[in-house]
C-alpha cells in the first residue's frame, strides 16, 4: 500500500490500514521535511506561543515504527505509471504499489500580480511557512493580510495577540462570504474591529510595490496599505498535477466516487485534494478543506483499500478560533432556504438552516469558548439522518436537541 | 489527604447522559451521569489539546471532545480513536445523601 501525501489525511490512512488488520507493507511519502503534523495550530498556537514551536505531530516516530509504517519525508512524487503500478520520486527512486492512495492536499491559491512572489509576501500552508510569518509578527510590526477568510482572520487574531498592527483587505463586501452566514460573520467582523484590526472590505489589490523596508499594496479605491509583510490568504487549490498527468478524472480536485475511488480502481484519493459526491445533499459534488474531513476520509479510504466498500456518509464540519470566539459549522449552510435562531446565552447562538421541505441541512454556531459544541454535534446527527425537526423546538433553548434526536 | 473524598456537586446538578465541570485544588475534572443513572469522574481536559470535556457531548458511555471530536469511554478512560491516543485518567465516585463525591489521588 502506497500513500502519497503525508498530511493529516495520509497519516490517518496509514494508521487505519494497520487498525484494519492489514499486515503488508505501508509506505507514506511526503515532500515536507517533517513527519505528519496537524495544520490547525499553524494560524493560531504556532503564531502566539512564547517560544518557537515544533510541528504538532500526528504521532511520534516511534508509533510509525511500531506499526511498521515507512514514512518517507522530503520526497516529492513526480509521476504515476499506472501500467507498472509504480510512482517515481524526484530523487530517482521508484516505489511500486498494489493500491495507491493520493492524499496530496491543497496549496494556497497564488495571487497573480507582479511582485506577489517577493520576499515580503507570504502564504500559510506549512509549518515552515508559519515560522516565517511568526518571525515577522511582533509588537509594532505592521502586517497586511489579503483575504478575509478563515486563514486570514485567524492570522489577524494571532497577530493582534502578539501586538502587531493588522490590516485585512477583502475584495468582497464582507468577510467570510463563503460558507458563513452573514449574521455570524457580522459578530466576527465587529470583534476584529474591537480588537483594533483595520478591516478594508470591498477593496481589491491592484498592484504591489516593494521597497527596501516595506511592501505597499495599492487598493482598487485608490488608497494603499504599507506593511512589513503581506500575507496572502485567498483560498486553496487542490494538488492534482500528479493525478492529472496520470490521466485520472479531475473535477475541482481529483474526482472520486462515494467510496473515494478515482477513475482507476486501484487508485483512491482523499482529503483536500479530491471532490466527492455528498450523499446527504443528493450527491452534490463537493471538495472540503478541513481537518476532520481529512481524518475521516483518510480512515474511510484505508477501509476501502482493504475492500470494505463503504460509502462516505459524513456531514461536513469545521471550526475556527479567533480571540476567545469559536465558530462551528455542521453541514453546508448554502443548502438552506431559511434559518431558525436559537440563543443559548447572550454570547452564544446557533442558526439552524432548513431546506424547503423542512429538512435540517446545516447548523452554524458562534460563542465564547465551546458553548455551541454540544448542540452543533447533535445538529450534525440530525442532519445525517435527514431529520425534519420542528422549527419552534429548534428556536427554544430549553428544548433539548437530544430529545429531537430520539424522536 | 492524598486519597480523600471530595464533594463535587449535588447529584441533581448533572443531567442524565451529561457532564459538568468540577474544579478543585487548581485542577479541573469532569463529572458524568450515565443513561442508567450512575456517576463517573475523569480529568477535565482532553488529552489531545487541553480542551474542557464538560463542553462536549455525552452519548451512552462516550464523551466526545467539543473541539476535535476525540472520544473517550468515561467509565474506563479509554481513548476511542483519532485524534486522541492517550487515555483519560478516571477517579472513583460515590453518591451519598444526594451528593457526588470524587476520590482524588
Amino acid at each position: 500500500m502506497l500513500i502519497i501525501g503525508a498530511g493529516e489525511c495520509g497519516a490517518r490512512a496509514a494508521l487505519a490500514l494497520r487498525d484494519g488488520g492489514y499486515d503488508g507493507p505501508v509506505t507514506l511519502v511526503g515532500h515536507e521535511p517533517h513527519l505528519p503534523y496537524e495544520r490547525p495550530p499553524l494560524s493560531k498556537d504556532a503564531m502566539v506561543s512564547e517560544t518557537e514551536p515544533g510541528p504538532k505531530l500526528v504521532c511520534e516516530q516511534q508509533v510509525f515504527a511500531d506499526r511498521r509504517i515507512d514514512c518517507v519525508t522530503g520526497a516529492r512524487a513526480i509521476s504515476i505509471d499506472r501500467a507498472t503500478r509504480s510512482v517515481a520520486l524526484a530523487d530517482g527512486r521508484t516505489l511500486t504499489y498494489d493500491k495507491l492512495l493520493l492524499a496530496t492536499g491543497a496549496m494556497p491559491r497564488q495571487l497573480s500580480l507582479p511582485g506577489a512572489d517577493g520576499s515580503r509576501c507570504a502564504y500559510l500552508r506549512t509549518h515552515d511557512d508559519a515560522l516565517r510569518i511568526r518571525g515577522a509578527v511582533k509588537p509594532g510590526s505592521h502586517i497586511a493580510i489579503l483575504g478575509g477568510g478563515f486563514i486570514g482572520l485567524e492570522i489577524a487574531a494571532s497577530a493582534r495577540k502578539r501586538g502587531a498592527d493588522v490590516t485585512v483587505i477583502e475584495a468582497l463586501p464582507r468577510i467570510l462570504t463563503r460558507g458563513v452566514p452573514e449574521e455570524i460573520a457580522r459578530i466576527i467582523d465587529a470583534r476584529h474591529r474591537d480588537e483594533g484590526v483595520t478591516l478594508a472590505c470591498g477593496k481589491g489589490v491592484s498592484a504591489l510595490r516593494e521597497t527596501t523596508s516595506t511592501i505597499e499594496a495599492a487598493l482598487s479605491d485608490g488608497s494603499s496599505v504599507a506593511a512589513d509583510l503581506l500575507i496572502i490568504g485567498i483560498g486553496a487549490v487542490p494538488v492534482t498535477d500528479l493525478a492529472q498527468k496520470a490521466g485520472l478524472a479531475i473535477e475541482n480536485g481529483i474526482a472520486v466516487d462515494d467510496r473515494l475511488r478515482t477513475s482507476d480502481p486501484d487508485i483512491y484519493a482523499a482529503g483536500d485534494c479530491c471532490s466527492f459526491p455528498l450523499a446527504i445533499y443528493g450527491g452534490r459534488r463537493v471538495r472540503l478543506e478541513c481537518w476532520r474531513n481529512a481524518q475521516d476520509q483518510g480512515a474511510l479510504a484505508a477501509r476501502n483499500l482493504l475492500g470494505a466498500g463503504d460509502s462516505t456518509t459524513a456531514v461536513p464540519w469545521f471550526w475556527s478560533d479567533q480571540y476567545d470566539l469559536t465558530l462551528q459549522i455542521a453541514g453546508l449552510p448554502d443548502e438552506g432556504k431559511r434559518a431558525v435562531r436559537r440563543d443559548l446565552s447572550e454570547s452564544a447562538f446557533i442558526l439552524f438552516h432548513l431546506a424547503n421541505d423542512g429538512r435540517l441541512v446545516a447548523a452554524s454556531g458562534i460563542a465564547q469558548g465551546n458553548a455551541v459544541a454540544k448542540d452543533i454535534r447533535l445538529a450534525e446527527m440530525l442532519i445525517a439522518r435527514g431529520a425534519k425537526p420542528d422549527p419552534a423546538a429548534l428556536a427554544q433553548p430549553q428544548v433539548k436537541l437530544k430529545s429531537l434526536l430520539a424522536a | 489527604m492524598s486519597n480523600s473524598w471530595v464533594e463535587a456537586c449535588a447529584a441533581g446538578d448533572v443531567e442524565e447522559e451529561d457532564v459538568i465541570r468540577f474544579d478543585h485544588g487548581g485542577r479541573t475534572f469532569a463529572i458524568y451521569r450515565s443513561p442508567d443513572d450512575e456517576y463517573f469522574a475523569t480529568d477535565g481536559l482532553c488529552t489531545h489539546e487541553q480542551v474542557h470535556l464538560a463542553d462536549g457531548l455525552v452519548m451512552d458511555e462516550i464523551i466526545e471532545c467539543p473541539k476535535h471530536n476525540g472520544r473517550f469511554n468515561y467509565k474506563t478512560g479509554e481513548a476511542k480513536g483519532a485524534p486522541v491516543c492517550v487515555n483519560l485518567k478516571i477517579y472513583p465516585v460515590k453518591v451519598e445523601a444526594g451528593k457526588v463525591f470524587v476520590q482524588l489521588s
